[in-house]
């Protein structure tokens, strides 16, 4: 392998029935850095069936490029459809960095594509920059059920590939002005559907309306210290008057109080409101990474020991069933005035 | 199915990373009297397979890419109700990525049969979810990855995939890799008749010979990726601490609240 011959950034624009995924976006403003730094094109990769508007989102976005494969045979994600066409378009364009969402899909793309290209793939990175000496990707990722937090180098192979989870970088404004049709890329994908050996069946998404804890502002949180479902219910309200939403940690969706879509950390959702209430959570490591970038985080414990009370801006010692109430009635009065 | 399907499961032994703790003066992690535990997805890869093979008839074979000491996680697979266990060790293996440990597996799986092959999703030590999409890319077979129920059906699996918010069923004929999540099972506890069953059954150990693999894949060499430097997370200075009656607290939080125009 020659490094020399790749060149370029390339973001995979993660789309679901026909629906940009924000992680894409967020990816093509950390990507446009990256880039800048290296003096290269930032080039967003867009598969799908029937999805041109989608490409112009994307250069609103701050993608140089776009490459877009398009073909009914790509509508819906399948492993072997799209490890297939992005393996094909590595091979033919060589970028030296790829980017991907760690979402479901991302997290079963990427290992597939890295692997039978020989590189290397590091999995929900935090932190992404430049090495100024050689130009390497430094990629910077919690390990270790989030103890730890390593930098791994891909020295010696291309692309650098790496998957960042959804809420961890931020997207750029949009700027419709550097639409334009010449930087779009068709591509026409070499693919039957014998190439792919899997069958979908049927396509079910949950009927229950659950937001997205990752785009909430405010976010009051629960833990293990809540003790019964119940106690969400003081919460939720807290929450209400908030225009937030709730969450929990681990002990809370394994005790079934609430949904696993609500979960904040390592095995949950990375989210960094402008508030973060945790209201009964202790502070295990694997909470702290998926919740520690906050702005601004309240934390209410019966424990002044405990961990999240040391990365709180304000820790409030006591009864949640008495403080909680307080605040709701608190912040109620102040909303009349 | 006509034959017996031969159902191979990857598992890792890992810590118990819940256990770890980090030292409040050094800021090290004190891995000390951690427990080693099978990592609690490929558990879940596991009971599946032992699911099957009550339900179906199956020849369950575990493997694992580990030190010496993974025998004990491969003795305690086999306590569960695994037939056949190999653990594949081998100084040639150190310094291995996640790239390299696909080779070694998939290396040992061209030397198995198997009609379907289990892993866990991801590591609890490491969380990347990479070893088994490796493995299948590198068999030239399909995944389904995050799997959270599988039915045979004849000469086809029905498996149900989950996504963030909700699930798709998909259709596949084996060979196939499967990566098991939480949701799939609960995994059983050893079973006293078949710990002593156990110590009868031979724990096989295979080094970097008895696979089919090109060796140069292996080991630090076969990595791609390198660790630079790695570091505890630094944590958020200490904040303010208010240790009063619930009305007066509320109360100063609310004052913060509106001083920084959050409400």
């Amino acid at each position: 392998m020659n490094i020399a011959d790749y060149k370029g950034v390339w973001v995979f624009a993660e789309q679901r029935q026909g629906e940009l995924q924000k992680v894409a976006l967020e990816l093509l403003g950390k990507g446009r850095e990256i880039a800048n730094k290296l003096e290269v094109e930032l080039t967003a990769v867009l598969l799908g069936s029937k999805v041109d508007d989608l490409a112009n989102k994307l250069l609103a976005f701050g993608a140089d490029k776009v490459i877009y494969a398009d073909s009914e045979l790509l509508k819906n994600y399948s492993t072997d459809g799209y490890s297939k066409v992005i393996i094909d378009l590595v091979t033919e364009k060589k970028p030296e960095v790829f980017f991907i969402g760690a979402s479901f899909i991302g997290r079963d793309l990427g290992p597939r594509v890295a692997s039978k290209l020989g590189t290397g793939l590091t999995a929900d990175c935090t932190a992404l920059d430049i090495d100024p000496e050689n130009n390497n990707l430094l990629m910077t990722r919690p390990a270790f059920g989030g103890n730890l937090m390593a930098t791994i180098v891909c020295a010696k192979h291309r692309p650098q590939m790496s998957t960042v989870r959804p809420g961890v970088f931020e997207k750029l404004a949009k700027d419709e002005t550097k639409i334009s049709s010449e930087k779009i890329e068709k591509f026409v994908p070499v693919l039957q559907a014998s190439d792919i050996r899997t069958k979908t069946l049927e396509i079910v998404k949950h009927a229950k309306d659950i937001v997205d804890i990752g785009e909430a502002d405010i976010v009051v949180s629960g833990g293990r210290g809540i003790g019964n479902k119940e106690g969400f219910k003081v919460l939720q309200e807290l929450a209400d008057v908030l225009d937030g939403t709730i969450a929990g940690s681990r002990a809370s969706i394994e005790y079934g109080w609430i949904d696993k879509a609500l979960q904040v950390g390592q095995t949950g959702k990375t989210v960094r409101p402008v508030v973060y209430i945790a209201v009964g959570i202790s502070g295990a490591i694997q909470h702290l990474a998926g919740m520690q970038d906050s702005d601004y985080i309240i934390a209410i414990n019966k424990d002044e020991g405990a961990a999240i009370m040391k990365v709180a801006d304000l820790a409030l010692v006591g009864d949640y069933t008495k403080i909680v109430p307080e605040l709701i009635a608190q912040i109620k009065a102040y909303k009349l005035l | 199915m006509n034959k017996v399907m031969n159902i191979v499961v990857c598992i890792k032994q890992v810590p118990d990373t819940n256990e770890v703790k980090i030292d409040p003066k050094t800021g090290t992690l004190i891995r000390e009297g951690v427990p080693s535990i099978i990592n609690p997805d490929d558990k879940n890869a596991l009971e599946e397979a032992l699911v099957l093979k009550e339900k179906h008839g199956a020849n369950v074979t575990v493997i694992s890419m580990g030190p010496p000491q993974a025998e004990k996680a491969l003795r305690e697979a086999l306590a569960m109700g695994a037939d056949e266990a190999i653990l594949i060790s081998d100084r040639a293996f150190a310094g291995s990525d996640t790239l390299a440990t696909s080779h070694v597996l998939a290396g040992v799986l061209r030397k198995l049969d198997y009609d379907i092959i289990f892993a866990g999703r991801q590591a609890i030590d490491g969380d990347t979810a990479q070893v088994g999409p490796g493995i299948a890319v590198h068999l030239d077979i399909p995944q389904i990855t995050y799997v959270e129920k599988v039915e045979v059906n004849g000469d086809t699996l029905t498996v149900r995939k989950a996504w963030e918010d909700g699930y798709e069923i998909i259709e596949v004929k084996p060979p196939v890799l499967l990566t098991a999540i939480k949701e799939l099972n609960e995994p059983r506890y050893m079973n006293v008749k078949n710990i002593f069953e156990t110590f009868k059954k031979e724990v096989k150990i295979w080094s970097a010979k008895d696979i089919d693999v090109d060796k140069d894949l292996l080991g630090l060499a076969g990595s791609p990726t390198q660790v630079k430097k790695s570091m505890t997370k630094e944590l958020k200075g200490q904040g303010e601490i208010v240790n009063k009656p619930a009305k007066e607290a509320a109360s100063y939080a609310v004052s913060k609240l509106k001083e920084n125009h959050f409400i």
